[in-house]
């Protein structure tokens, strides 16, 4: 089990392709609707908003905010199981977005998180990707 | 009253007693024994199927291979897979079905071997990323268990609710498990280390397994299965039991939203429709047959379906008020002792209307008196994300 390693995401999967090259780079992007306005997360190639679907691509700040978590304490995946206790959360992005993420960074995550409070990005890197996990904000 | 609709019933019903087949019996073996048990139940034969609905949990292409395994020619073939939710879904379509004349007799089956195939359901790794929304959140190992626990989770933050409220609904279910000879063997077999009625403080005392969840608010992984059979009004009247009449349905689906409410479930949506259909109102039910995955999948669903205010749900359920002896205090829940400790082969749909019917016939082992009216709602998938609802109002004559 010493090579387990993190589950990683296909990068042939087409509506979600944009999103993962771009993290090469350390960007976060997520889409808007030129149109109406509307921010579509998960990616995808048509606006949920309207039906005009010129969704434009934006970076996101990487500030956001956990909207729920939990702690996982068991697992018996191969790669997860040697992690745990770790951090599962709902983030809701500054911009709009509300990715699932880990968050990291914390002594006790059985202690130290809270709804409501402020995280920021840190990149995991991988070969062909990097992964976006949060950590506590500063102060 | 006067408004309501009777044009198909449940008249056939049964559960696979056994939770552990020991890798013996097939799923499909499973499936057919409990259609046959329950078309004898209503006083049928399989001849008299002319409607199969199957959520392909058994095999692929279930609407090729189902009717063939069986040996039956049925007119209407509908293989909606929800979950498990999905037989709250089929008796709506069968009711839906008959009552356009499309069929007479309809047969729901379900079959299951998740514990003889040690399936982790609750705790394994979720793979295949094959969705764009599965792309972009399985490199974070949430297990089953911590998806519903983001929804407690935020339910505490935003309301107050307490561990100890969510474990009234373990204790409630379990008193009822004790009740229910299969539910105990059940527990046998499945080695629960400990097994008696439980009390508020067993339960937050149990191991935690995703916070803030505990052992002891987790439904149990077992082998199983159960048939329905559902009838059009001229074959309900001659069948062996008293018919248990679908009065209002209601479907819904929920998916994660960009600054959506996480703390509320499809059954927000599903649940007024199907009340409002049957013409009652949830202080009416007598009994509530609700998917137990997880104690706060209940308490969630509870407040959606309108027995209490969204928020209230856990002061609503304190000091034992979902009991089969408390009538008057609100719907006794899961009376078959439920997934937490009965039944829960990975798609418990097909019980809560298997139950249901049992109350409504009188017999249960915790049988509510005087039952006249209950709800079955069903969730498939993933409470805090993607989920299908479906609720089904139930009557007696």
């Amino acid at each position: 089990m010493a090579d387990a390693t993190r589950p990683l995401p296909k990068l042939d999967e087409l509506d979600t392709r944009p999103f993962w090259e771009a993290t090469r780079d350390g960007k976060l992007t997520y889409q808007r609707c030129d149109d109406c306005g509307t921010v579509v997360w998960h990616p995808r190639r048509h606006c949920t908003g309207c039906t005009g679907g010129n969704l434009s691509w934006h970076t996101a700040s990487g500030a956001g905010t956990i909207y729920t978590f939990s702690v996982v304490r068991q697992s018996y995946h191969p790669f997860f199981r040697t992690l745990v206790p770790y951090a599962v959360a709902w983030v809701d992005l500054d911009e709009g977005p509300r990715l699932l993420t880990n968050v990291v960074g914390v002594k006790d995550p059985t202690s130290d998180l809270a709804c409501g409070q402020r995280v920021t990005l840190e990149w995991e890197e991988h070969d062909e990707l990097k992964i976006p996990l949060f950590r506590p904000a500063d102060g | 009253m006067s408004a309501q609709v009777r044009s198909a019933a449940i008249v056939g019903i049964h559960e696979y007693p056994s939770r552990d087949v020991e890798g013996a019996l097939s799923p499909l073996q499973i499936k057919a024994a409990s259609a046959a048990r329950a078309l004898e139940d209503a006083g049928l034969s399989w001849s008299d199927v002319d409607a199969i609905y199957d959520a392909g949990e058994a095999g692929p292409m279930s609407g090729f291979m189902i009717s063939e395994y069986f040996g039956i020619r049925p007119n209407v073939i509908d293989t909606t897979n929800v979950g498990g939710s999905s037989y709250e879904y089929h008796a709506a379509h069968a009711r839906r079905d008959i009552a356009a004349g499309k069929a007479k007799v309809a047969l729901l089956t379900y079959g299951s071997t998740a514990h003889s195939n040690a399936a982790r359901i609750g705790v394994g790794g979720r793979g295949g990323a094959g969705l764009p929304g599965d792309n972009v959140e399985s490199f974070v190992g949430q297990t089953l268990v911590a998806n519903y626990a983001m929804v407690a989770c935020r339910h505490m933050y935003e309301y107050g609710t307490t561990s100890e409220q969510l474990a009234e609904i373990s204790v409630a279910t379990r008193a009822h498990a004790m009740r229910n000879p299969e539910a105990v063997q059940a527990m046998k077999d499945l080695e629960f280390l400990d097994i008696r009625e439980t009390t508020v403080d067993d339960v937050v005392k149990s191991r935690m397994i995703a916070d803030p969840l505990h052992l002891l608010e987790c439904c149990m992984i077992s082998d199983g299965g159960g048939a329905v059979v559902i009838a059009a009004p001229e074959v309900a009247r001659n069948c062996a039991k008293r018919p248990v009449w679908i009065l209002g349905t209601g479907e819904a689906t929920k998916y994660p939203e960009n600054g959506g409410d996480i703390t509320t479930s499809a059954a927000a949506q599903s649940g007024p429709p199907a009340f409002a259909e049957a013409g009652v109102t949830p202080d009416e039910i007598d009994v509530a047959m609700i998917y137990d995955s997880f104690s706060i999948t209940v308490l969630t669903i509870l407040e959606d379906l309108g027995f209490c205010p969204k928020g209230e749900g856990g002061r609503w359920v304190e000091g034992g008020r979902l009991r089969f002896d408390r009538p008057g205090d609100g719907p006794a829940l899961n009376t078959d002792g439920g997934g937490l400790s009965s039944n829960h082969p990975g798609m418990r749909g097909i019980f809560l209307l298997i139950e249901a019917a049992r109350q409504l016939r009188g017999e249960s082992t915790s049988q509510v008196d005087h039952a006249s009216l209950a709800v079955a709602h069903g969730n498939g998938g993933m409470l805090g994300a993607r989920h299908c609802a479906g609720t089904v109002i139930l009557g007696r004559d």
